[in-house]
C-alpha cells in the first residue's frame, strides 16, 4: 500500500476514534453544554481557520473579507431550510455553492491587487457583503434571520471539520497545491515555469470561499438565528489571528490555534472585555518571538514528534 | 526553418526606447550569445520574448507562431523556459518541490482527482517525482533533495535554477546572465555545462552573459546590443574584430 494512502487511512482512523470518544464523553455527559458548544464551535472554527489558511497561508493572498463569505454560507443556508424547508445537507451545499459563486466573481477582480491592496479591498468586500445582507428584509435585516432550527449537531461539525481539513491538505499535496505555494513564493518565477496564476489564484479564494460558506451554515445551525453583526471585520479579524498565529502554511497549526483560541475565548467568557486584550498581547508577543507563527509552514506529525529530540529538521514536511 | 525569429522589435517606456528595432533568428540547436554594455536592453529583450513586457511594435515568431500577446505562463507553455539574473527560486520550498512545480503544466489530473487522490493522481506524482529525481541528479542535486532552496551556496541555486527551467521541457532555453557573481572554476564549470545541455537535451539556448571568456568560448553566434539596438552579428571571431563592438565597450578612439 501506498505510504501516502496509509497516513490518510490512519489520520481518518484517528479522527473516528477522537470522534467516539467526544461523542461518548457527551453522551454520559461528561462533557456539560457549555463545553459542547465550545466544541461545536472549535470545529466551525478549524473549518475557517484552515480554509483562509489555503488563501492567505499557502497561496500568499492576504484576505481579510472571510467572514463575508462566512455570512452568504450562513443566510443562504438558512434562507434554505427556513423559508424553503429543504434538507440540512442540501442547504450547506448550497450555502456552499453560494460563498464559492461570490468568491470568484470577487477573487477575479481584486486578485490583480497584492498585498496590503488586496488587504484593504477584501476588508471591504467583507464590510459590502455584510453590509448589503443588513438591507434585504426578506433576509430579517438588522434584527437578523431568526427561528432557524438547530440542525447542526456535533456529528456534523466535526465531520465537516474533517472533510475540509482531508480536501484542502490533499489539495495541497498536489500539483495544483504546488502552483498555489509557487505563488506565494515569487509570482514572477511561477509565471516563468508555466503557472497560470491568477487561475490559480482564483481557484484557491473559491475553494476557501466555499469553506468558509460552510462554516457559515453550520454556524447559523446551531445557535438559531443569523444575525449581521455575527459577521463584521472583527470576525475576519479573528479567524486571520487563528491563521497567523498557528502559521501561514500549516494546516495543524492552524487547527492547534482555532482550537488554543476557542478555549480562551471561552474561558475568558466571564470576562469579554479582556478577551481582546488578551488577543492582542498574545500576538504582540508572538511576533516578538515567533513571527513565523507556532508551527510556521511545518506539519505536525507524529514523525516530527520522534524528532524533537535531535533539534528538529528543516523541511516542508508537506506529506501528511 | 528558424525556431525563433524576431523582427522590428520595438519597446518604449514613455520616451525611452529601451528595445527599438531588435532583429534576432535563432534556428534549432543553435547556442546564441547576447551581449552588450550594461543598461543596453537584454533584459528588457528576454523580457519581451517570455511575455513579461508587451512590445511596443514588432514581430516575434516561436515555431511558426506569434508570441505577441501571449502571458508569461502561456509563452513557458509554448516551450520557452527562462532563469533571471537575479536568482527567483521558490526559496523556503525544498529543491525538489523547486523542480516539480515546472512540471505542472504537463500535470492532466484535475482538482476532484487529487482532492480524492484517485485516477491519475498516483501515477502521475510518481512520474513527476522520478523524473523531478532523474533532473536533479542531471545537474548532481539530487542529494540536496529535501533542502530548502534558499539553504544552498550560491552556485548551486544557480544551478538549481537552470534545472528548474530545464524540467519545463523547452525547445528553447534562456540564461539571463548565468555566470553573474561565479568565480573563473565555476564559470568554467557552467561553460561546460551549458554545452553539455545543449548536446544532451537537443536544445536551443539563448543567453545573456557579462563574461567574455564564457560568450566567446560556449557560443557560436553572437548578437551584441547597443542602447537598444542590434550593432553587429556575427562568430565570436568576427565580433571580438568589429569595430562597432569595440568602439560600444571601449568608446571611440581619442584624434
Amino acid at each position: 500500500m501506498r505510504a501516502k494512502m496509509k497516513r490518510d487511512l490512519t489520520g481518518l482512523a484517528g479522527a473516528v476514534a477522537l470522534y467516539a470518544v467526544a461523542f461518548g464523553l457527551m453522551e454520559i455527559d461528561l462533557i456539560g453544554a457549555f463545553w459542547q458548544l465550545n466544541i461545536v464551535l472549535i470545529c466551525i472554527n478549524i473549518i475557517l481557520a484552515v480554509s483562509l489558511n489555503l488563501i492567505t497561508g499557502f497561496t500568499g493572498q492576504f484576505s481579510i473579507g472571510h467572514a463575508g463569505f462566512m455570512a452568504v454560507g450562513a443566510y443562504l443556508s438558512a434562507v434554505m431550510t427556513v423559508k424553503l424547508g429543504l434538507p440540512f445537507a442540501v442547504a450547506i451545499l448550497a450555502g456552499a455553492i453560494g460563498a464559492a459563486i461570490l468568491g470568484f466573481a470577487i477573487g477575479l477582480p481584486t486578485l490583480r491587487l497584492q498585498g496590503d491592496y488586496l488587504a484593504i479591498a477584501t476588508l471591504g468586500l467583507g464590510e459590502i457583503i455584510r453590509i448589503t445582507i443588513l438591507n434585504i428584509p426578506y433576509v430579517g435585516g438588522a434584527s437578523g434571520l431568526m427561528g432557524i432550527p438547530r440542525y447542526t449537531t456535533f456529528t456534523w461539525a466535526f465531520f465537516a471539520m474533517v472533510l475540509t481539513v482531508f480536501f484542502i491538505k490533499n489539495f495541497i499535496n498536489s500539483s495544483h497545491g504546488r502552483a498555489c505555494i509557487s505563488i506565494r513564493e515569487n509570482e514572477i518565477a511561477a509565471e516563468a515555469m508555466g503557472v497560470d496564476t491568477t487561475k490559480y489564484k482564483v481557484l484557491a479564494f473559491t475553494i476557501g470561499a466555499a469553506f468558509a460558506g460552510v462554516a457559515g451554515g453550520l454556524f447559523s445551525h446551531y445557535f438559531y438565528i443569523a444575525h449581521p453583526a455575527s459577521f463584521t471585520f472583527m470576525k475576519s479579524f479573528d479567524i486571520l489571528t487563528m491563521v497567523v498565529l498557528g502559521g501561514m502554511g500549516s494546516i495543524t497549526g492552524s487547527i492547534t490555534s482555532a482550537i488554543l483560541l476557542t478555549f480562551i475565548s471561552a474561558a475568558l467568557s466571564s470576562y469579554p472585555e479582556w478577551r481582546m486584550v488578551i488577543y492582542s498581547l498574545l500576538l504582540i508577543v508572538l511576533m516578538i518571538y515567533r513571527p513565523q507563527g507556532l508551527f510556521g509552514n511545518k506539519e505536525l506529525s507524529l514523525k516530527a514528534f520522534g524528532r524533537l529530540g535531535g533539534g528538529g529538521q528543516r523541511g516542508t514536511a508537506q506529506n501528511r | 526553418m528558424a525556431l525563433l525569429k524576431i523582427a522590428k522589435l520595438t519597446k518604449e517606456f514613455g520616451g525611452l526606447k529601451a528595445v527599438s528595432n531588435f532583429n534576432m533568428e535563432i534556428n534549432r540547436g543553435e547556442l546564441i550569445g547576447l551581449i552588450g554594455p550594461n543598461g543596453a536592453g537584454k533584459t528588457t529583450a528576454f523580457n519581451l520574448i517570455t511575455g513579461v513586457y508587451e512590445p511596443t511594435s514588432g514581430q516575434m515568431d516561436f515555431d511558426g507562431k506569434s508570441l505577441i500577446g501571449l502571458k508569461p505562463y502561456q509563452v513557458t507553455q509554448r516551450g520557452i523556459a527562462r532563469t533571471f539574473q537575479n536568482i527567483r527560486l521558490f526559496a523556503d520550498l525544498s529543491v525538489l518541490d523547486n523542480v516539480k512545480i515546472a512540471y505542472h503544466f504537463h500535470v492532466k489530473y484535475g482538482v476532484a482527482e487529487s482532492v480524492l487522490r484517485m485516477g491519475r493522481y498516483y501515477p502521475e506524482e510518481d512520474e513527476i517525482e522520478a523524473k523531478a529525481l532523474e533532473c536533479l541528479k542531471m545537474f548532481k542535486l539530487d542529494d540536496r533533495r529535501d533542502e530548502i532552496a534558499r539553504n544552498l551556496p550560491y552556485g548551486e541555486q544557480r544551478r538549481l535554477e537552470i534545472a528548474r527551467a530545464l524540467a519545463a521541457q523547452p525547445q528553447l532555453l534562456l540564461l539571463d546572465e548565468p555566470a553573474a557573481g561565479m568565480n573563473p572554476q565555476e564559470t568554467h564549470e557552467l561553460m561546460e555545462m551549458i554545452r553539455w545541455i545543449r548536446d544532451e537535451l537537443k536544445l536551443t539556448i539563448l543567453l545573456i552573459e557579462h563574461d567574455m571568456s564564457l560568450v566567446m568560448g560556449v557560443c557560436e553566434r553572437i548578437y551584441v546590443l547597443d542602447y537598444g539596438s542590434i550593432i553587429a552579428e556575427g562568430t565570436p571571431a568576427e565580433i571580438r574584430s568589429n569595430p562597432q563592438v569595440i568602439e560600444a565597450y571601449l568608446g571611440e578612439e581619442v584624434n
